[in-house]
C-alpha cells in the first residue's frame, strides 16, 4: 500500500467523530490523550500482572480508566467551555468517560495505530501470564472477524457469519476424515481442512449460481443445506473414528492450545492478503448495502464484486479454521459490537473489527486457559457468543433474509 | 481505470462529440424485455431530449419499472438498443453507464445507518477509483445537498428521516452522480401532496438546466402538471406519446386503465386532471335527461347522470367552463354560449328543442333567467344546487303544467331524477 492509501484510510477514519460537534483540534488532542491513557493503563496492567497476578487485572484497569476520563473531561472543560471542571469525587462518571475515551481512541481516532499499541500490550501481557500464543490467536481472530464483517455486509444480514457458506463444515469434514481414516496427506490435517473448506464453499456457490447470477438468499439457503449435509458426514466419520475420536472431537471444538507459530506460518500471508483485498473493496461493500439494483446504478459490477468478496472472505475463513478448528461466533459478534460503535461504513468497520477480533480471541483463549482444565477455545467463544446472539435476536430488528 | 474522466469532462461532453447535437439524449429503439420466456415489453421506442421531463404512465404491471431498468442498465433487453448520449448503455461497464444515467429507485429505505452525507457521497462511486481519489466529490456532494435542500440533514442518520426527506436524499445521491440523464421510478409514491409537487417541480427545474428526465408516475394529475410529454405504456408497448393535454383523454384512460374516467382541466393549474368513475354505477337509469347550467354543480351533474347510464344532452352551458369540458369528455355535444353575454336566439332555440325531447330537465348551478324561462313548460324539472340556498335560481310562480319539481345536490341527482321521472310516468297512467 502506498503512503497515500494509508493517509486516506486515516482520513476516512478521522471523518467519523467530526460529524458531531467535535472539531479537528479536540479530536487530535483526544486521540493523543487516548494513546497516552492507553500506555498508562497498559503499564498499570503490566505491572499488576507481573507483581500480583492475573486476577489483579481489573484493579489496574479501573484506576487507569478513571484517570483517562479525568483527562478527557479536563480537555472538554478547557476546549469547549464546559462549565464544570471535573473532580475525582464523580469517579463513576469519570470511569464512563474514560471508557468512551478508550473506545474513541481505539475505534474513532486512529484505529490502526492505537489498536496495534493496545494489542501489542495485551498480547505481551497475556503471553507472559498464560504461556498462550497470542500471536496465533490474534491472527486467527483477525481473519475470522474480517471475514465475518464482510459476510454480514454481503448478506445484508446481521446474523451471517463467516462459515455461512459452508466453510467450517467443509473444513470439519476434511480434518475429521483425515483423523478418523488415518490418512497421511502431504500437508496434514491442516491442508485437508483448508481444501475441504474451499471445496464446500465452492459447491455452495455453484449450487446457488444460475446464468452468472448468485442471488444472496439462494446462497444463504444453499449454505444451510450443505452445512446440514456435511454435518451428517462428520457424524458418520466420527462413528468410525475408533481410537482417534478424541483427537477428532478436540479438533471440532476449536483448539488453540496446541497451535504454535509454525502452524500459522501459512495462514499469515493468506490472511494478510485477503484483508488487503477486502479493504480495497470496503467502499463497494458500503454501496452494496443499499441493495444490488441500487449498487448497479451507482457503478458497481455487482456480480463480479460479490464473487470477489465471497471468494476472498471464504479463503480467509478457511485459512483460520484449518489451523484451529471450528471457532464459532468470533466472526459473528465482533463485527456487531463494532458496528454499534463505529457505524456501518466498512472503510472504518473492517479494520477496527478485524483488530477487535484479534483481541477478542486472545482474551477468550486466555480465559479458556485459566480454568483448572484447559478448555477448547471454541467452547468459550460459543458460551459468550450464543447469549449475545440471542440478545441481538430479541432486541434488534432483523432486516431481511 | 481507463474510463476515468473528471465530472467536468462528462458534463462538457453532453451535446457534442460525434453525436448530432439534436439527437435525443435517451433514445430507446425497439426494445423488448422479458423475464424468462415471458415478454414484458415488445417493440418499445421512445426518446427523451435534453431539457425535457417525460412522464411514463400506465397501469400496474405495464412494465414501467422494467423499461426504466432497461434504460439504466439493470436489465439487458432481449432485443433493441438503449442509447444514452449516443452510446449503447448495455455495451458499457456499470461504472461508465452510471456516469450517464442516475436512478432514483422506488424503494428508498436504507437498512444500515449511514449518515445523509455518506449516502449522497455514494453517488460519487462511478468517479472513485479503488485507490484513487475523486477530486470533485466534495463539491458535487455539496451542490447536490443544496439543490435538494437536504444540507441541514447532512450529519443525521438516514434512518431518522421521514419518507419525504429520504426521497430528497436519494435524489441528491442521483444528482451527485452528475449524469446527463435522470431516471425516476415512482418518485412521489410515498409522499404527501406538498412533497409530491415539490419533488416533481425540482425535477422539472433540473431538466430546465439541461438534464433529461424520465419518470414513472402513478398519479396522472401530477404527471400532466409537471411533465413536458407523457408516454403511455400498456399491454407491453407504448400506446401514446405526446403533450399531456393530447395524450390524456377519457377514451385513452379507459382503454389503458380499464376504467371510465373524466379528464378535465384543473381550474387551478389548467393541467389535465383525471377522475376515475366507478363502473358499477353505470347502466341503471334509462331516461333522456337534458342539463343546463354552469360551474361545478353542472359538471358533476353531467358526469353523474352519464355514469348512471342516462341519455344526456347538455345546453346551455358556458363555453370554456367545467361543465362544457365534462360534457365533451363524455362524447356529448353541448349547446354552448359565451359566458357573461346574453344567450342569442339560435342557441336558445337549440336548447329549447333538446329540453323538449328530454324526459327530465335539469337546471344545475346558477343560470340566467333566460335559461329558467326555457324550462317553464317542461313537465319534469330537477334543480341541482351546490348546497348554497340561492344558487338554484328563483323559483318562478308561473309554472303551468308542471307535474313534478324537485331539488337535489350533485350527489343525489341520479336518484332524484329517477324518482321524479317515475312519478311522471305513474301520473301519465
Amino acid at each position: 500500500m502506498s503512503p497515500s492509501v494509508v493517509s486516506r484510510m486515516l482520513e476516512d477514519a478521522l471523518k467519523y467523530p467530526l460529524r458531531g460537534e467535535e472539531s479537528t483540534a479536540t479530536l487530535l488532542i483526544g486521540g493523543g490523550l487516548a494513546i497516552a491513557g492507553l500506555i498508562v493503563t497498559g503499564l498499570g496492567v503490566l505491572l499488576s500482572l507481573v507483581f500480583v497476578g492475573f486476577l489483579a487485572l481489573p484493579f489496574a484497569l479501573v484506576p487507569g480508566v478513571i484517570v483517562q476520563g479525568y483527562l478527557a473531561d479536563v480537555m472538554r472543560h478547557r476546549l469547549r467551555g464546559d462549565p464544570n471542571p471535573p473532580t475525582f469525587e464523580d469517579w463513576p462518571d469519570l470511569f464512563v468517560d474514560g471508557l468512551k475515551m478508550l473506545l474513541g481512541g481505539v475505534v474513532y481516532a486512529i484505529p490502526v495505530v492505537v489498536g496495534v499499541v493496545f494489542f501489542a500490550i495485551v498480547a505481551a501481557v497475556l503471553a507472559y501470564a498464560t504461556q498462550a500464543s497470542p500471536d496465533t490467536s490474534s491472527l486467527l481472530g483477525f481473519a475470522l472477524a474480517a471475514a465475518g464483517t464482510v459476510m454480514q455486509g454481503f448478506f445484508r444480514n446481521p446474523m451471517a457469519d463467516p462459515s455461512i457458506v459452508g466453510v467450517s463444515s467443509g473444513a470439519a469434514v476434511g480434518a475429521v476424515a483425515t483423523i478418523a481414516l488415518g490418512l497421511s496427506l502431504p500437508f496434514g490435517i491442516q491442508g485437508a481442512a483448508f481444501v475441504g473448506a474451499l471445496v464446500a464453499a465452492f459447491a455452495v456457490y455453484l449450487v446457488a449460481t444460475e446464468d452468472g447470477r448468485t442471488p444472496v438468499a439462494t446462497l444463504l439457503l444453499a449454505g444451510v443445506a450443505v452445512q446440514t449435509f456435511l454435518g451428517a458426514v462428520v457424524s458418520y466419520l466420527l462413528l468410525h473414528a475408533g481410537e482417534s475420536i478424541e483427537q477428532a472431537l478436540f479438533w471440532l471444538m476449536g483448539r488453540l492450545h496446541t497451535a504454535t507459530w509454525t502452524d500459522v506460518e501459512a495462514t499469515l500471508p493468506v490472511a494478510t492478503l485477503c484483508f488487503v483485498v477486502l479493504l480495497a473493496y470496503a467502499r463497494d461493500l458500503n454501496v452494496l448495502l443499499l441493495g444490488e439494483e441500487d449498487a448497479h446504478t451507482l457503478g458497481i459490477e455487482v456480480e463480479r464484486t460479490k464473487r470477489v468478496l465471497l471468494a476472498v472472505s471464504s479463503v480467509a475463513t478457511a485459512a483460520a479454521v484449518a489451523v484451529a478448528g471450528v471457532i464459532g461466533f468470533v466472526g459473528l459478534i465482533v463485527p456487531h459490537m463494532l458496528r454499534l460503535v463505529v457505524g456501518p461504513d466498512h472503510r472504518v468497520l473492517l479494520p477496527t473489527s478485524a483488530i477487535a477480533g484479534g483481541a477478542f480471541l486472545v482474551a477468550t483463549d486466555t480465559l479458556a486457559r485459566v480454568g483448572p482444565a484447559e478448555l477448547p477455545v471454541g467452547i468459550v467463544t460459543a458460551a459468550l457468543g450464543a447469549p449475545f446472539f440471542l440478545y441481538l435476536l430479541v432486541t434488534r430488528e432483523v432486516h431481511s433474509l | 481505470m481507463s474510463d476515468d474522466t473528471s465530472p467536468g469532462e462528462t458534463q462538457a461532453s453532453v451535446g457534442n462529440d460525434g453525436d448530432p447535437p439534436n439527437a435525443p439524449l435517451v433514445d430507446v429503439r425497439d426494445v423488448a424485455v422479458g423475464y424468462g420466456d415471458d415478454p414484458v415489453l415488445t417493440g418499445v421506442s421512445l426518446a427523451v431530449e435534453r431539457g425535457e421531463f417525460v412522464g411514463l404512465v400506465g397501469p400496474n404491471g405495464a412494465g414501467k419499472t422494467t423499461l426504466l431498468q432497461a434504460i439504466n442498465g439493470i436489465i439487458t433487453p432481449s432485443a433493441g438498443t438503449v442509447l444514452v448520449d449516443g452510446t449503447d448503455v448495455h455495451g458499457l461497464s456499470s461504472r461508465a453507464a452510471s456516469r450517464r444515467v442516475a436512478t432514483v429507485p422506488q424503494d428508498t429505505t436504507v437498512a444500515f445507518d449511514f449518515s445523509v452525507a455518506d449516502i449522497v457521497e455514494m453517488g460519487r462511486t462511478p468517479y472513485t477509483g479503488r485507490f484513487g481519489r475523486d477530486t470533485g466529490a466534495d463539491a458535487a456532494v455539496e451542490r447536490a445537498l443544496e439543490r435538494t435542500e437536504t444540507a441541514q440533514f447532512r450529519n443525521r442518520s438516514v434512518g431518522s428521516l421521514s419518507g419525504g426527506e429520504r426521497q430528497r436524499v436519494v435524489l441528491a445521491r442521483a444528482l451527485a452522480q452528475e449524469t446527463p440523464a435522470l431516471v425516476l421510478d415512482e418518485p412521489t409514491a410515498s409522499l404527501d401532496i406538498n412533497h409530491q409537487a415539490r419533488t416533481l417541480a425540482l425535477v422539472r427545474d433540473l431538466t430546465r438546466e439541461g438534464k433529461a428526465a424520465l419518470a414513472a408516475i402513478h398519479d396522472l394529475d401530477l404527471a400532466a402538471r409537471f411533465c413536458d410529454r407523457l408516454v403511455v405504456l400498456a399491454g407491453g408497448g407504448v400506446r401514446a406519446v405526446g403533450p399531456p393535454a393530447e395524450v390524456l383523454t377519457g377514451e385513452r384512460v379507459r382503454a389503458t386503465f380499464d376504467t371510465a374516467a373524466a379528464v378535465v382541466p384543473s381550474p387551478v393549474t389548467g393541467a389535465a386532471t383525471v377522475t376515475p368513475l366507478l363502473d358499477d354505477s353505470r347502466g341503471g337509469l334509462d331516461r333522456r335527461v337534458h342539463v343546463a347550467g354552469a360551474g361545478n354543480a353542472a359538471a358533476r351533474t353531467v358526469a353523474a347522470l352519464a355514469a348512471a347510464g342516462a341519455t344526456v344532452s347538455v345546453g346551455v352551458v358556458p363555453e370554456g367552463g367545467l361543465a362544457t369540458s365534462v360534457a365533451r369528455e363524455h362524447g356529448l355535444d353541448p349547446v354552448v354560449a359565451s359566458p357573461f353575454e346574453p344567450v342569442d336566439a339560435a342557441t336558445e332555440a337549440a336548447a329549447r328543442d333538446r329540453f323538449a325531447d328530454a324526459d327530465v330537465a335539469v337546471i344545475a348551478g346558477s343560470v340566467p333567467p333566460s335559461v329558467h324561462a326555457l324550462v317553464r313548460d317542461h313537465p319534469v324539472v330537477v334543480r341541482v344546487t351546490d348546497g348554497t340556498p340561492d344558487s338554484g335560481g328563483p323559483a318562478d310562480g308561473t309554472d303551468v303544467n308542471r307535474r313534478a319539481d324537485a331539488t337535489a345536490s350533485p350527489a343525489t341527482v341520479v336518484e332524484t331524477v329517477e324518482r321524479v321521472a317515475g312519478e311522471q310516468v305513474s301520473a301519465d297512467d
